[in-house]
C-alpha cells in the first residue's frame, strides 16, 4: 500500500541586523497537502483587471445536463444525456456522465465536469478500500454518506450535483446529492438544468414496481424531454440498468440528435465533405482540347526496400 | 492563542518590519498590493476551515470517544498520537507519517490531500541548514 505522505514543513524567519545588509529570509511552505489558496487573491485581482479591459476569463466546462434515475421492481435505472457545454458552446458532443463507483453502484454527475469526475473517482477509490477492509459488497448508503461529507466539507465550492443509484444487500436504492451536501432518498430523482422537464415526465408516468422495460422507456422519455426542451442538454441518451448481480451500461441507448449527413439531392449519394459541383453548374461557352505530345526520354525503375 | 493572521500564514508576523515575499520586497504579482484588509482576512472562505480541518476532526473524534468510552480512551490515544508524531525525518525532507496515518485510520482513505499539492513533489525545498537550526532552536 503506498505511503500517504503528509509532510509538516517548518517556517523560519531569520532577520539579521541591518548592519550586515542581508536580506530577510522567509521560508513558508505549504504545510498541508491538498487545496492551496495561494493564488486566490491574485486571481481576484486578475479577474478585475480583465473585466476592466472588457474580456472575460475562460469559463469552466459544465455539464449543463439532464440526469435522472428511477427505482423499479428489481433494481435501478439511471439515465443521462451526453452534452458538455463551456459557456455557450458545446464542448463535448458525446461525453459520458454515468460514472462507475463500484460494481453494484453507479453515479450520474451534473455541474462542473471536472468536479463530478474527480469526486466520483475519489469516492470510488475510497469505497474500494473500504470494501476490501470489510470484505463485503459496498452499500449505496455508504457511498452517499462519503459523498455528502466531502461535499459539505467544501461548502458547495465543489460544483457536483449527483444522482447515485445501486443495488446492495438491502435492495435497490436511489439518492440525489446536491453540491452543498444535502441528500434525498427517493424512488425517482432528476438533476441538472433539464431536471424540470424530466421531472414533469416522471410525475406524470411514474408508478411503483415498474417492469424493467417500462422503467427504461420512462427514463428514456424523461431524458428526451430534457434534451429537446433544455439548451444545456443534448445529443444521445445513455442508460444504465443495475440489478442484483448484473449491470447493463447501455451507451448510447438512443441517438436522439443525430448529426445530419450531407446529401447530394439529385443523385441521392452520400457526399460527406465533398464540395465538387456537378458538371453544368457553370454554363460552358466554348470548349477547345489540345493534346500534349510527350516523348519518353528515360525510364528507370527503383525497387522499394521492403525488407 | 494566535491572532487571525497568524492562523492563516505559517509564520508569526513581526509587525511592520518585513513584508512577505522573497528578499523582503512585496510580492505584488502573487499577493497584490499591501493593505491591512489583505493581511487580516483569509483570501478564500475555505482557507481557515481547510487549514484546521484535521485538527477539528481529531477533536470531534476524541470528544465522541470520551462520551462513549470514558476519559481514558482519548487520553491513551492522544499519548499514542504524540509518540507517532515524533517519528519524523529531517525537517526539510518529507516524512511519510505512516504510524500517525495508521492510528488515524487515514491509511484506508484517499482524498484531495493525496492527489493535489503533494509535498513530496514540491518544486522548492527548504534551506536545510536553516530548517535544522530552527528545529534545534539554534536560530
Amino acid at each position: 500500500m503506498p505511503h500517504l505522505s503528509r509532510a509538516s514543513f517548518f517556517t523560519s524567519r531569520k532577520h539579521k541586523p541591518s548592519s550586515t545588509k542581508m536580506a530577510t529570509l522567509t521560508m513558508s511552505r505549504p504545510a498541508v497537502a491538498g487545496f492551496s489558496f495561494e493564488n486566490c487573491r491574485r486571481n481576484v485581482i486578475l479577474e478585475g483587471e480583465v473585466n476592466n479591459l472588457g474580456c472575460s476569463l475562460p469559463a469552466a466546462r459544465k455539464t449543463g445536463t439532464t440526469i435522472c434515475g428511477v427505482v423499479f421492481k428489481d433494481g435501478v435505472v439511471l439515465g443521462a444525456d451526453t452534452r458538455a457545454t463551456e459557456g455557450m458552446v458545446v464542448a463535448d458532443k458525446n461525453c459520458s456522465k454515468i460514472h462507475y463507483i463500484s460494481p453494484n453502484i453507479y453515479c450520474c454527475g451534473a455541474g462542473t465536469a471536472a468536479d463530478t469526475e474527480m469526486t466520483t473517482q475519489i469516492i470510488s477509490s475510497n469505497l474500494e478500500l473500504h470494501s476490501l477492509s470489510t470484505g463485503r459488497l459496498p452499500r449505496v448508503a455508504t457511498a452517499n454518506r462519503m459523498l455528502k461529507q466531502m461535499l459539505f466539507r467544501y461548502q458547495g465550492y465543489i460544483g457536483a450535483a449527483l444522482v447515485l443509484g445501486g443495488v446492495d444487500c438491502n435492495g435497490p436504492h436511489l439518492y440525489s446529492i446536491y453540491p452543498h451536501g444535502s441528500t434525498d432518498k427517493l424512488p425517482y430523482v432528476t438533476m441538472g438544468s433539464g431536471s424540470l422537464a424530466a421531472m414533469a415526465v416522471f410525475e406524470d408516468r411514474y408508478k411503483p414496481d415498474l417492469e424493467e422495460e417500462e422503467a427504461k422507456r420512462l427514463v428514456r422519455d424523461a431524458i428526451a424531454a430534457g434534451i429537446f426542451n433544455d439548451l444545456g442538454s443534448g445529443s444521445n441518451i445513455d442508460l444504465t440498468v443495475i440489478t442484483k448481480g448484473n449491470v447493463d451500461y447501455i451507451r448510447p441507448h438512443d441517438e436522439a440528435n443525430k448529426k445530419g449527413v450531407r446529401l447530394n439531392e439529385l443523385e441521392a449519394l452520400q457526399l460527406t465533405g465533398d464540395y465538387k459541383y456537378k458538371r453544368g453548374t457553370t454554363a460552358v461557352l466554348s470548349k477547345c482540347v489540345t493534346p500534349l505530345d510527350l516523348e519518353v526520354v528515360e525510364e528507370s525503375i527503383q525497387t522499394m526496400d521492403t525488407s | 492563542i494566535r491572532g487571525l493572521r497568524s492562523q492563516l500564514k505559517d509564520s508569526v508576523p513581526v509587525a511592520g518590519l518585513c513584508p512577505q515575499g522573497a528578499y523582503g520586497v512585496q510580492d505584488s504579482l502573487r499577493s497584490g498590493f499591501t493593505s491591512v484588509k489583505n493581511e487580516l482576512l483569509p483570501s478564500h472562505p475555505l482557507e481557515l476551515s481547510e487549514k484546521n480541518f484535521q485538527l477539528n476532526q481529531d477533536k470531534m473524534n476524541f470528544s465522541t470517544l470520551r462520551n462513549i468510552q470514558g476519559l481514558h480512551a482519548p487520553l491513551k490515544l492522544q499519548m499514542e498520537y504524540r509518540a507517532a508524531r515524533q517519528i519524523q525525518r529531517l525537517p526539510f525532507l518529507p516524512s511519510s507519517n505512516l504510524a500517525l496515518d495508521t492510528l488515524r485510520g487515514s491509511d484506508e482513505c484517499i482524498g484531495f490531500e493525496d492527489v493535489l499539492c503533494d509535498p513530496g513533489q514540491s518544486e522548492v525545498m527548504g534551506e536545510p541548514h536553516m530548517m535544522v537550526e530552527y528545529k534545534l532552536g539554534l536560530l
